[in-house]
């Protein structure tokens, strides 16, 4: 019994007869001898649920503890309403899978149309997909979209983006014939170089790609003059976006992008030490290009008895028709942060995502000029900030730093030349999110100051 | 079993409105988050803080109230259904019961909280976990290395795939371009292959529902890259020749991919190892009882043999005394295929399964859900339904039918499908694999009771007889569905894909 219904033995000898055979090994009489254990392989011996936890509570309890996070590098720790749990927990959409079957789907079938329809808004795009794994994959798949649409093969990018991302990026074009090339960003703003851009720009570019915020946490202020130079050969416009800074900062569908991809987690998902997360991908809608999108898509059609209702659409761009000719592998997606982003868009609606950009811009504001405060540590560059902040320590080792606030229950800044080593040692990327206030902001800053002196 | 779905409906067009009808477009909602003032004190007001040309004007959201997002959503989970409303026995992607107390564990704030930047130091007990789980993984498939980093298992196969190319380009084999697939593999075999740049080779299914080991034969050569089975494949069937098929592969110098989507059916039984297999993927939400979550997230982790260790991405997790650490020291890596590390939060799920059913409970739970398939099998042929291939053999964890035969009422597997919806049930894949026509492809796993199947199977007894003496009342079917049946055309003719593309149609006419 426990997980399984049937382990019973009296249940066994029914089905068994029914069957016809006289064991369970005789229903493996297929499998060669040679390769049929004797044994199951050891795993250990089995918990019971009580005993789980309290494993989990020992293996937990020797770890320090955070409470306050100012990890930047991508995705940072923003504050998930309770009602986002409490609905995503609802086991229909929990444990339910891929809707195949549309007349029993139609409450997820319709909420990942609403993720779809928010995130368009949001973005200011026309279409979005039900989801794609993370913001990495969401690059490579953005990548191999645009060079399947241009029929080019030179991809540029510039390279002040997340370096995660753009390793991914560089994993999933690696089997194709293309020209990976990046483009410098100022010294002085940490903003992307127009010129450097210009001159790397062919009539063989398949697409350009700019982060909004970028890595550094910077406002891309020329963003409207980098579409019209890629439009001008012909190329498309990838724009990489945190969309939570979308209730301030202007939507990249109005400054001329064609894709736009990014990372979701911020609408109502936690860190989960990085996944799962929410790859976002957004298209101006033309024909031709509908037809190349990755991934699931949900439309809304109606039944036979006139009733408005939702189904996946254009299969026929899948693996599981196409096969080999698919648009993309992905099957499992990423469905369950999709609501999770439909039901926190939901939630704060026009006032509440404003009013959160607003606290995030003060945040980054506040930390900024008590960064650049401190004598051992500065901000490198001079532009806006959104959530992310590059410090560089003028002195003492991030190392050290980062260790001495985690045992204050601080965590610290991402020292991103730990694995991408075109980084100086110097650097750390902070975030700071609307879970912080003053009080907050101060006990790092204190922290920080205790190593200048 | 009577069944009628919860139908919330607005008028005879609409049912639950979507949230742009319920909502105030373009202001409200719901604040989660106050300034500070005494950071507005400092800082001044935010104006400064954007550049004039970057600032947002307008937001086209609808503005809700958090009592009417909680009915919202909930009147939508209550026209869903889920692995605990009833049995779903959809193949091939192992429907079984999540154990909440996995769910209960992954949801502590030591995990979802905690940022992958993170120093080591304080991600020791997470980093133990997916340790544990690579080791557990291990053992049950006799690979010894793996990474947890795919999302899902289409990400492994193309992880899987890009790894043996890597593999052949090192060692100069440039002309290793071939991936031989089974026409009976999953879709997404082939969509992973080509994305990795091989020329896909089909093989076809022999009569008895396995490769077909002639024409095997007949495509291996000095351009093989490998091969990517499924074993038991996707008829429910063990490729018994498997020993031969990866023989022949190796001594061509291919490599062998396996697809773990069927792992359920063999846990504790074999070794992948013992196969021959080289590289594999493991679905977590599939045979490990992560819950699936309407389409994901689940993750797919691989493993290799010794061989192929270099080639994994970054990071590895490894372990030094009593630290675990990850390690980007893999010189011939295929690079990142995910950021970060993989969905942690979904491998934590699987590590507390595996925990809870231990050693001996990995043999049950594939007993069970062979036993399962087979009894269900036996009751359904008992009843007229024919099974595609390999009705003399025993089947493994799922069965493929064929309702080709009910054609001749006017019924299709569509017909039948929608007939188990009326009677609470999740039917079945249907039309796959491709090979099997009206294919009818069920997947009762462990966590069906034996009541539950036989409720199942008379649902489906009853629906045959229907199919016989009126055959128009199942192409009415379902009725008891929130929807009726859906028109597949008009979605797909002009696909209205956001609210947004809705009303720019509407105003067109």
């Amino acid at each position: 019994m426990g997980l399984i219904p049937n382990d019973d033995p009296e249940t066994i000898r029914i089905m068994l007869s029914y069957i016809g055979v006289k064991d369970i090994k005789e229903l493996y009489s297929d499998v060669p001898n040679e390769i049929l254990l004797s044994n199951p392989p050891e795993i250990g011996s089995p918990l019971k649920e009580a005993d789980l936890s309290s494993l989990f509570e020992s293996i937990t309890s020797s770890v320090p503890e955070i409470r306050l996070s100012f990890t930047g590098g991508g995705i940072a720790d923003h504050y998930v309403p309770a009602i986002v749990d409490e609905i995503v927990s609802k086991q229909e959409f929990y444990t339910s899978y891929t809707p195949y079957q549309p007349e029993i789907s139609q409450g997820l079938l319709q909420a990942i149309f609403e993720y779809q329809s928010l995130m368009a808004e949001l973005l200011d795009m026309d279409v979005v997909n039900a989801s794609l794994y993370d913001s990495g994959s969401a690059l490579g798949e953005a990548a191999r979209f645009s060079m399947r649409v241009t029929k080019r093969k030179r991809i540029i990018y510039a390279k002040n983006a997340n370096p995660e991302r753009l390793s991914v990026l560089s994993t999933y074009v690696s089997p194709l014939d293309v020209e990976l090339v990046s483009v410098p960003y100022d010294e002085e703003t940490g903003r992307i170089s127009l010129a450097s851009l210009e001159a790397q720009l062919n009539e063989d570019t398949a697409m350009v790609y700019l982060e909004n915020p970028n890595f550094f946490g910077i406002i891309e202020e020329e963003a409207e003059e980098v579409a019209d130079l890629v439009h001008e050969k012909g190329g498309l416009f990838v724009v990489g976006v945190e969309p939570i800074s979308l209730g301030v900062i202007r939507p990249p569908g109005d400054y001329g992008a064609d894709v736009v991809v990014g990372e979701g987690q911020s609408l109502g998902g936690y860190l989960n030490f990085g996944g799962p997360s929410l790859g976002i991908f957004a298209i101006k809608s033309t024909r031709k290009m509908i037809r190349q999108v990755p991934g699931r898509l949900i439309g809304m059609t109606k039944d036979l008895e006139g009733t408005r209702s939702y189904m996946m659409v254009l299969q026929s761009r899948e693996q599981h028709i196409r096969q080999e000719e698919a648009t993309s592998n992905i099957t499992t997606n990423s469905q369950l942060m999709a609501l999770r982003a439909a039901i926190y868009l939901s939630l704060l609606g026009p006032d509440g995502l404003r009013d959160l950009g607003r606290k995030i811009l003060l945040n980054t504001e506040y930390l900024r000029r008590s960064i650049e405060e401190l004598p051992c540590f500065k901000v490198p560059f001079k532009s806006k900030f959104f959530r992310d902040l590059p410090v560089v320590s003028e002195g003492p080792s991030w190392k050290e730093v980062n260790l001495h606030l985690l045992y204050k229950g601080i965590a610290g800044g991402f020292v991103p030349s730990t694995i991408y080593k075109e980084f100086p040692e110097s650097l750390a990327i902070l975030a700071t999110t609307e879970r912080h206030c003053k009080r907050d902001i101060d006990e790092l800053i204190d922290n920080l100051r205790g190593f200048c002196s | 079993m009577k069944f009628r779905q919860a139908t919330w409906r607005k008028s005879n067009e609409v049912l639950e409105p979507t949230v742009f009808e319920l909502g105030v477009l373009g202001r409200g909602g719901t604040k989660i988050a106050e300034p500070d003032p005494d950071i507005i004190s400092i800082v001044g007001e935010t104006d400064e803080l954007i550049p004039e040309n970057m600032k947002r004007k307008e937001i086209n959201l609808p503005g809700m109230a958090e009592p009417q997002v909680a009915r919202h959503f909930s009147r939508l989970a209550q026209m869903n259904y889920g692995v605990d409303s009833g049995s779903y026995w959809l193949g091939s992607c192992t429907m079984k019961y999540n154990p909440k107390a996995a769910m209960r564990i992954a949801s502590s704030d030591r995990v979802r909280r905690l940022h992958p930047f993170i120093p080591t130091e304080a991600a020791q007990h997470i980093l133990r976990i997916m340790y544990e789980l690579q080791e557990m993984l291990s053992s049950i498939t006799g690979l010894p290395h793996y990474t947890l980093q795919p999302a899902a298992g289409a990400q492994g196969e193309f992880v899987g795939a890009l790894i043996i190319r890597a593999k052949h380009l090192d060692e100069g084999e440039r002309q290793r371009d071939e991936m031989i697939i089974p026409v009976s593999a999953h879709g997404s075999n082939f969509a992973s292959a080509a994305m990795a740049g091989f020329r896909v080779i089909k093989v076809p299914t022999s009569s008895e529902g396995t490769i077909d080991i002639d024409a095997l034969r007949a495509v291996v050569g000095e351009r093989t890259a490998g091969i990517m089975i499924t074993n038991p494949n996707t008829l429910g069937i063990f490729e018994s020749d498997i020993l031969e098929i990866s023989d022949l592969i190796h001594s061509a110098g291919g490599l062998i991919y396996y697809d773990g989507a069927n792992l359920n059916a063999i846990l504790g039984w074999v070794r992948l190892s013992d196969m021959g297999v080289d590289v594999a993927h493991l679905n977590m939400h599939k045979t490990f009882a992560a819950p699936h979550g309407g389409g994901g997230p689940g993750a797919g982790a691989v493993g290799v043999t010794e061989d192929l260790k270099d080639f994994l991405p970054v990071p590895l997790i490894k372990k030094s005394g009593n630290k675990f650490y990850f390690d980007y020291n893999v010189p011939k890596t295929i690079g990142k295929i995910r950021t970060f590390y993989g969905n942690s939060e979904v491998l934590i799920k699987s590590w507390a399964y595996l925990k809870m059913i231990g050693t001996e409970g990995l043999r049950k739970v594939s007993s069970i859900a062979v036993l399962n398939a087979n009894y269900a099998r036996r009751k359904l042929v008992d009843y007229g339904y024919k099974v595609a291939y390999g009705k003399e053999r025993p089947c493994k964890h799922e069965f493929v039918l064929t309702l080709e035969d009910l054609k001749e009422y006017g019924v299709r597997a569509l017909d039948v499908a929608k007939a188990l919806i009326d009677r609470g049930l999740h039917p079945p894949t249907i039309y796959f694999p491709l090979i099997v026509k009206e294919a009818f492809m069920m997947e009762p796993t462990e966590s069906d009771s034996l009541e539950e199947i036989d409720e199942y199977v008379k649902a489906m007894k009853e629906i045959r007889e229907l199919a016989m003496e009126d055959s128009e009342a199942l192409k009415r079917a379902p009725k008891n569905s929130s929807v009726r049946r859906l028109d597949e055309t008009l979605a797909n003719r002009k696909p209205i894909l956001t609210w947004r593309m809705y009303i720019k149609l509407k105003a067109s006419r």
